[in-house]
């Protein structure tokens, strides 16, 4: 392992403010007090650090409908996506977006997006704007094992291919679109990455429930597309331990399938073990994280419930940039 | 007659039509919900409520959960519909119409004048649209006017339990492509739908009440927002006429025009920003054809000139309310 003490540390808070964030609003939900649509990421955390743990805010990702863990492992504000949700005008989007809808250019996060397989495209153009640079930056599309099923996602594939994008596409294959299995609907089942090689771009297969196994094949890959060598794909077997969105009562699900996965693919728990057993950290320092990142929590919510509502005067502002 | 929810009668319409006509095959995303998954198909049926038991009934061949395509999804509905069958494509959201538009636009809406009248395509897509539920710009849109400008597709708004099965049943029935439209925070509203078979002729508005004073064209949602102002004008002695559209294509003039001619004052109310907007397209309507008849000049309510935001306090300052309503008639009427 290559990792030093400073980037284990680093890498266990953010996988525990993304745990600790939605676990939250989990409950926070239940208080009728956020409107709208909230998707959970809990359970892939490993993939959203594991990959943007090697990016710097040059570089570029355009995230999903369930992109809180992206925002935070890109280094989006806090406590402005925990305003964002409660629909506040302090929050990263001025209340505007909401949960689907949080984006921070400045942080090379190009946005959350409502409409499954949008971001793919968006990510060659960006990879193409960074190859026109000359800095070797890179651009990177999540999508999902639902989202791989679009048109939009197979003409981004082959259009970075063609032009040589320094894209890359990481598909998070949570086994669930919706309510529908990966094992009906996608046709390459078990086998996303086959599809990105087929368009004849290099892919990685790893753990998403694993931060090192995610994290050490995202280096080769990144390594490979920052040598110009166009784009590359990873498909990452991972698990999401709540409903697809807040609501969702769930019957798909085989019983006791949570709790099994929340035992035995649960990438926090698996992080915990590995630094403990290679005695690379020690559970005190890892307890001391968690209670950090709880008081962060805290103080986010205890803000965006106190923070002050959008103007509605303000409702068609933004449209357009003023000129005058 | 039969009370039950707009969501119910829709549900009850495709399990009835389906039954008869052995044509019709619905596909869509989660129509069946379950499949590839421990809890087994039907696990979840519709995630409006709105497919429930059609699997079960009408198995896999006719009930087919599609992965997360929507320019499939629609073309596929195309293809089938031109080889001779009924199908119902389910857009989850109205704003998904964007992913597929092509399919809409470019190649359903134009088959049957492309290919000289000789060919029908009896495609009916389900398109859940609207605000309300604070689902933000991407999942909020009323995009019925955008579809109503397209020529060559019907384009349907229930606004009652009655016309969602009358409306529902016509576009089954009838060979031209249909954009229905359900609003998705209107499923639970209750009302009274004939028994047997029921259909409602498209192109036929449906006169809400008569009033005398003033005309509030509507559709869909925004007929049940203009139906609560106008009981707070009644109290104040304001009668509307209030016309549901029920079809913004076809379009009922004459029912517009013969009310604006009694009333000499006009409000539409409609749930879209407010450029190239059914507002103004029938307030055009009326300019060309009932000037004469206008003693005010009109009132359009709409959104503003923005997509849709999130927060609850924002949506609300969106989107039409009965309280802008009843102020737009108070204006054109103290003109
Ligand atoms: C174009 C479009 N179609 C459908 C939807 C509705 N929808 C939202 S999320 C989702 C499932 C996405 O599945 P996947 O890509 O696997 O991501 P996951 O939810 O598993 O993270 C669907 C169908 C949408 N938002 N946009």
């Amino acid at each position: 392992m290559q990792l030093s003490r400073d980037e284990l540390l680093g890498a266990y808070r953010r996988m525990a403010t993304i745990r600790q964030f939605e676990e939250r609003l989990h409950d926070e939900i239940k208080t009728g007090e956020i409107a709208g649509f909230t998707h959970l990421y809990a359970g892939q955390e490993a993939v959203a650090v594991g990959v943007c743990d090697h990016l710097t805010v040059e570089d570029m990702i355009v995230s999903t409908h369930r992109g809180h863990g992206h925002c935070i492992a890109k280094g989006c504000d806090v406590p402005g996506m925990m305003q964002e949700i409660f629909g506040k005008a302090g929050g990263l989007c001025k209340g505007r977006g909401g949960s689907m809808h949080i984006a921070d250019l400045s942080v090379g996060m190009l946005g959350a997006n409502g409409i499954v397989g949008g971001g793919a495209p968006q990510a060659v153009g960006a990879a193409l704007a960074a190859k026109l640079d000359g800095k070797g930056r890179v651009a990177i599309a999540f999508s999902g094992d639902g989202a791989c099923n679009q048109g939009t996602t197979f003409e981004a594939m082959n259009m970075a291919v063609v032009t040589k994008a320094p894209a890359i596409f990481v598909f998070e294959n949570n086994h669930y679109s919706e309510h529908t299995g990966d094992a009906y609907a996608v046709g390459t089942s078990k086998d996303i990455a086959s599809r990105a090689e087929a368009f004849g771009m290099r892919a990685w297969r790893a753990n998403g429930c694993d931060y090192f196994d995610t994290y050490e094949t995202m280096r080769e890959l990144l390594d490979y597309v920052r040598a110009g060598n166009g784009p590359a794909a990873i498909e990452l077997d991972t698990e999401r331990f709540y409903g697809h969105f807040e609501g969702d009562p769930q019957r798909y699900r085989g019983k006791g399938e949570v709790d099994r996965l929340r035992d035995e693919r649960d990438c926090l728990k698996a992080f915990r073990a590995r630094v403990g057993a290679a005695k690379l950290l020690d559970a005190a320092e890892l307890d001391a994280i968690d209670a950090e990142v709880a008081a962060l929590i805290d103080a986010s919510v205890t803000e965006a419930r106190a923070a002050p509502a959008p103007d509605p005067a303000t409702v068609a502002e933004d449209v357009y940039v003023d000129y005058y | 007659m039969a009370i039950m929810t707009i969501r119910d009668a829709i549900l009850q319409t495709l399990h009835a039509e389906m039954e008869r006509d052995p044509n019709i095959m619905l596909l869509g995303e989660d129509v069946v919900g379950g499949n590839g998954t421990a809890g087994g198909p039907e696990a979840i049926g519709g995630i409006w409520g709105t497919s429930g038991g059609l699997y079960a009934k009408f198995g896999p061949d006719r009930v087919i959960d599609t992965p997360i395509s929507e320019s499939a999804i629609v073309g596929a509905a195309a293809g089938a519909a031109l080889a001779g069958k009924r199908p119902v494509a389910e857009l989850m959201f109205a704003d998904f119409v964007g992913v597929s538009l092509d399919q809409i636009w470019n190649q359903i809406a134009k088959f049957r004048y492309m290919f000289g009248g000789k060919t029908k395509c009896p495609a009916v897509i389900r398109l859940i649209y609207g605000a309300g539920m604070n689902t933000a710009a991407q999942h909020s849109q009323s995009v019925y006017a955008m579809l109503t400008a397209m020529p060559g597709l019907k384009v349907v708004l229930p606004a009652t339990p009655a016309d969602a099965k009358g409306l529902l049943t016509e576009a089954l029935r009838g060979d031209d492509p249909v954009m229905f439209f359900e609003h998705k925070a209107m499923y639970g509203v209750k009302g009274e739908v004939p028994e047997g078979d029921y259909r409602q002729r498209f192109g036929e508005a449906r006169m809400v009440r008569e009033g005398g004073d003033v005309t509030i064209v509507a559709c869909g949602r925004m007929v049940n927002f203009s139906e609560k102002a106008a009981d707070k004008l009644a109290a104040d002695g304001i009668g509307c006429d209030l016309i549901d559209l029920r079809t913004t294509s076809p379009l009922d003039e004459e029912a517009i025009l013969d009310s604006v001619e009694a009333t000499g004052r006009l409000v539409v109310v409609d749930e879209s920003p407010p450029r190239c907007s059914l507002a103004a397209d029938i307030c055009a309507l009326v300019a060309t054809k009932g000037f004469t008849s206008l003693k005010a000049p009109p009132e359009l309510v709409t959104g503003p000139h923005s997509p849709i935001p999130f927060a609850r306090e924002l949506e609300r300052a969106w989107v039409p309310s009965p309280q802008k309503i009843e102020a737009a008639v108070r204006r054109v009427l103290a003109r």
